[in-house]
């Protein structure tokens, strides 16, 4: 006969320091929107100049200005400069292992919908070791934003060339030019799937809030590409982008159809820098969506029925 | 079979009172050899006997040959049985490849439409031929198609064992029902036919005695359903997994059943991604469960190591098979012991458990979650491939007072340091998302070395302090598991060490070791990592110390857990016996190996 020797007790909180009273209960109502000073925690490691400071300080912006309560953000994010995200936000966060920041997060928020799940990261974490996941994220719709900070550098590592690294970048891999076709974030998003893709600079924190608010208020998986400059390893990289440096910001014209998966396609071969705003978004059920179904159809006959009883069903047709 | 006393029956043919029976079917899996095999363990439950199952499926696609062996018992059953005395063989390769397995004067009922026998072998074992599959289409009207002849032998079984046909009857009707009624009435046919056929040659039936534990009881599945099971009334709601033989059958169990209790089980789109994905849920607050064969853990090393690192809670169930790389995916090995205890860089001590049996399996997944929460780490389930696969009975569990509720506590609280130096023996514990921490200070779980707030450090005193918390937890955990019990005398000769499925095999051994004046005793060990405390005492007793695993002897001629407990003990008394023939351990073969090594 086997035993557990282990038994479920009721766990104390343990790593609880301090003398502080417990939190006064205020109605969520009541509580007043986080200012940047509540939700900035470790002062950012980027390098002076970083394009990666304005995708975070929009961040705290849209925490206020929706309202956002402290306990219900969870950042996520894998590795690199970018995906260091988590321990500048004032929020439970994680920083988990390279690439597989996307898969994490699905687990977040396929067991706890009621939290605003957020993935940053770069083009790294996104096309290269993790682009198995960004496909499948993509194509199940697991209710999550996910903004990648694209530098087509690694710069963790001290300028490698990375998947979105233009034909003919020197790089400490590539010193005489990188040879491989870049990877194009918008046809990979809406080729896999994904139900709202959207484009931005760093440089132009307007249109890039608005799109953020947007991505956030998207049903389903939704992503945004951030041309964010790496300053220290491809300076310059996005002046083509920025007006104040003698470049055009091209928005997508407002008749686009967003759900118009080919012309959305289209709106893809832009010539550099190519289009900014909202390439595609359509309503699909999402995976969040599908499973809660899967349970609500499994429960029907199951109302009020411990569950116990639930396996004593199964273990009687096992006698 | 054995303590057989024959009777007269009133029919003219003997009757055999027998405490227990090995029975070997072997065919192709095509013919649902397996189904025969599954009627009679399960028959055997709903009969108060032990039983205990073991096949070999082939690996390939679809169909070749294939073997169900049971082993029914009116007393205890430890291990499927070295020899079989009944064979039942469907073709000539299934006669020519089994015959061995037979005891000397077994019973070989084979289907004489497609078996030839070996004149040579006529005296050595009793040949009874039944045209099993002409039989079977005369039996469901002649359609010319010999399907169902798995249940026509299951009738032939059930005469010569005397077994309770309505029983059978009704578990035919539980199998079959619910189909097209052609089907449960064709299949009824089949065994009417096989149970009513005069076997010719046969002069003797069997009869089970009635067993030692009338009264209890009994439920039937394999170690899979067990696990997947035991995950369930654990109270995980949350699983991912990505499909592996053998592991499989427990995410399609998971994925099949969690939703009746609220939950969800992921198929992802890669072994890493099920379990990052399982992590994440653990950090949403309730611990999940995720799972493979080898390849498949090898992929997840990394994640598990982050599990370590940022103290998060996690189930990773190991259906191991036979390896390296693709190895041998439908046969037995212990060999991912060490890729459990070690799989990773750095320093990621973690816990890993190995159930002994099937009803182990629905207790170890349970506890496994319940140390799981408690040390705030990551705990691996080593199964295997025989243990995954077989069937046995065991004692209907208490369901009522099992099942656990691990729902998150998400309860304010004043202020939070998720890896708190300070904390009784290291252990610290996830204060999920949702939480709201009045201090406005809010924990990042990481990857990263870290400060006791999980903000990045490269300080190597904060290293060398977060790496003794992540062990000195464990060391606690060690001090809490129960110290193994000996089985048999506590002094001896030879103790006989074992892990995970060879637990039945060891103690048969030391019963047939002991019966023959051998001073054997045997030890398993369930809690792999980290050792209970105290083992040293045990094995003072003895003059040798031998593990038996099935793993290779590797480099320094010790087995992968002889290793281990060399390492720990630096005792030359611990030697090590160990096969990677892809099967289970025959009692002999242990018992043998162990006393000529001892010699």
């Amino acid at each position: 006969m086997s035993t557990i020797a282990i038994s479920n007790e009721s766990l104390p909180r343990t790593g609880v320091a301090g003398s502080l009273p417990a939190p006064a209960p205020l109605a969520d109502a009541d509580r007043k929107p986080l200012t940047k000073k509540e939700t900035a925690a470790d002062h950012p490691t980027w390098c002076p100049g970083c394009g990666d400071f304005s995708v975070l300080a929009l961040y705290y912006k849209l925490i206020e200005k929706r309202k956002m309560l402290h306990e219900n953000i969870c950042t996520v994010a894998g590795i690199g400069c970018s995906s260091r995200f988590p321990y500048f936000v004032q929020a439970h966060g994680a920083h988990f292992i390279h690439g597989r920041a996307l898969a994490f997060a699905s687990g977040v928020s396929l067991s706890r919908p009621d939290l605003h799940v957020f993935v940053f990261g770069g083009d790294g974490d996104a096309f290269s070791i993790g682009g198995n996941h960004f496909t499948h994220t993509a194509r199940k719709n697991i209710k999550l934003t996910y903004v990648v900070m694209d530098n087509f550098v690694y710069g963790l590592t001290k300028k490698q060339t990375s998947p979105t690294s233009p034909i003919g970048f020197k790089s400490k891999t590539d010193a005489g030019g990188s040879t491989d076709r870049p990877v194009n974030p918008m046809k990979q998003a809406i080729s896999a799937g994904a139900t709202f893709v959207g484009r931005s600079t760093a440089t132009n924190v307007n249109h890039l809030l608005k799109l953020m608010e947007a991505a956030m208020d998207h049903d389903g998986f939704s992503f945004i590409e951030v041309l964010s400059e790496c300053v220290e390893f491809f300076p310059g990289a996005f002046d083509a982008a920025i007006p104040r440096k003698g470049g055009t910001f091209p928005e997508i014209p407002a008749d686009h159809d967003v759900a118009d998966e080919y012309a959305a396609y289209k709106l893809c071969d832009a010539p550099w820098p190519g289009m900014f705003g909202t390439f595609f978004k359509v309503n699909r059920p999402t995976k969040n969506a599908n499973e809660a179904k899967l349970i609500t159809d499994a429960r029907a006959k199951l109302t009020g029925v411990p569950d116990w009883q639930i396996l004593q069903r199964n273990f009687d047709r096992m006698k | 079979m054995s303590d057989t006393t024959a009777a007269a029956a009133p029919s003219g043919s003997r009757v055999s009172k027998i405490q227990e029976s090995v029975i070997r079917i072997a065919g192709n899996s095509q013919d649902g050899i397996q189904a025969i095999g599954g009627f009679l363990a399960r028959l055997a439950g709903r009969s108060e006997q032990e039983v205990m199952t073991f096949m070999t499926i082939p690996s390939t696609i679809s169909g070749g040959a294939s073997i169900f062996q049971v082993r029914i018992g009116s007393g205890e059953v430890l291990s499927a049985g070295d020899e079989a005395d009944v064979l039942l063989a469907f073709y000539d390769h299934s006669y020519a490849n089994h015959i061995s397995s037979l005891k000397r004067g077994g019973i070989v009922l084979y289907d004489s439409d497609h078996v030839k026998p070996n004149e040579e072998l006529l005296g050595s074992y009793r040949h009874v031929g039944v045209a099993i599959s002409s039989l079977t289409v005369e039996a469901i009207g002649g359609t010319g198609r010999d399907k169902g002849k798995n249940i026509y032998a299951l009738g032939l079984l059930a005469r010569m064992f005397d077994l309770n046909v309505p029983k059978l009857t009704k578990l035919l009707e539980e199998r079959f029902g619910g189909k097209d009624p052609s089907v449960v009435q064709n299949a009824l046919a089949c065994f009417n036919g096989g149970y009513g056929h005069q076997i010719q040659g046969l002069v003797e039936s069997f009869h089970f005695e009635h067993p030692d534990k009338s009264g209890t009881q009994q439920v039937v599945m394999s170690g899979n359903e067990a696990l997947a099971y035991g995950i369930i009334a654990a109270g995980v709601r949350f699983g991912a997994g990505y499909p592996i033989t053998p592991w499989s059958e427990v995410m399609e169990l998971l994925r099949r059943e969690l939703p009746k209790y609220g939950g969800t089980f992921m198929q992802t789109e890669d072994e890493i991604a099920a379990v990052s994905m399982a992590i994440g849920a653990s950090y949403g607050g309730r611990v999940a469960v995720t799972g493979s064969s080898g390849p498949g853990i090898s992929l997840k090393t990394e994640a598990i190591g982050w599990a370590v690192m940022a103290e998060m809670p996690l189930v990773i169930i190991d259906v191991q098979r036979g390896g390296p790389s693709t190895g041998m995916p439908t046969n037995q090995e212990q060999s991912d012991l060490n890729i459990a205890v070690f799989g990773g860089h750095g320093d990621s001590p973690r816990v890993v458990l190995a159930p002994a049996s099937v009803e182990d399996c629905f207790y170890t997944a349970i506890e496994a979650v319940n140390i799981a929460r408690k040390f705030s780490t990551p705990v691996f389930i080593l199964s295997d491939q025989a243990i995954a696969t077989r069937i046995e009975a065991f004692a209907m569990p208490d369901l009522q007072k099992i099942c656990q509720d691990i729902s998150p506590d998400f309860t304010p609280v004043a202020d939070h340091k998720p890896y708190d130096l300070s904390a009784p023996d290291g252990i610290t514990r996830h204060v999920a998302p949702g939480t709201r921490i009045a201090s406005g200070k809010y924990p990042v779980a990481t990857g990263l070395e870290h400060d006791e707030l999980g903000h990045p450090t490269g300080s190597g005193k904060l290293h060398t302090q977060m790496n003794a918390k992540r062990r000195n937890k464990l060391r606690k955990l060690a001090s809490e598991i129960p110290v193994p019990k000996i089985y048999g005398a506590s002094e001896g000769h030879v103790l006989l060490v074992g892990w995970g499925s060879s637990k039945g095999p060891i103690e048969e051994a030391v019963k047939l070791g002991r019966s023959q004046g051998e001073a054997v005793s045997g030890l398993h060990i369930k809690y792999i990592n980290p050792l209970p405390n105290d083992l040293e005492k045990l094995f003072s007793g003895f003059t040798h110390v031998v593990v038996c695993e099935i793993n290779d002897e590797g480099l320094y001629g010790h087995g992968q857990l002889a290793s281990i407990l060399r390492a720990r003990y630096c005792d030359p008394r611990i030697k090590s016996v160990t096969k990677t023939d892809g099967l289970p351990w025959k009692v002999k073969e242990i018992l043998t190996r162990a006393l000529t090594l001892t010699k």
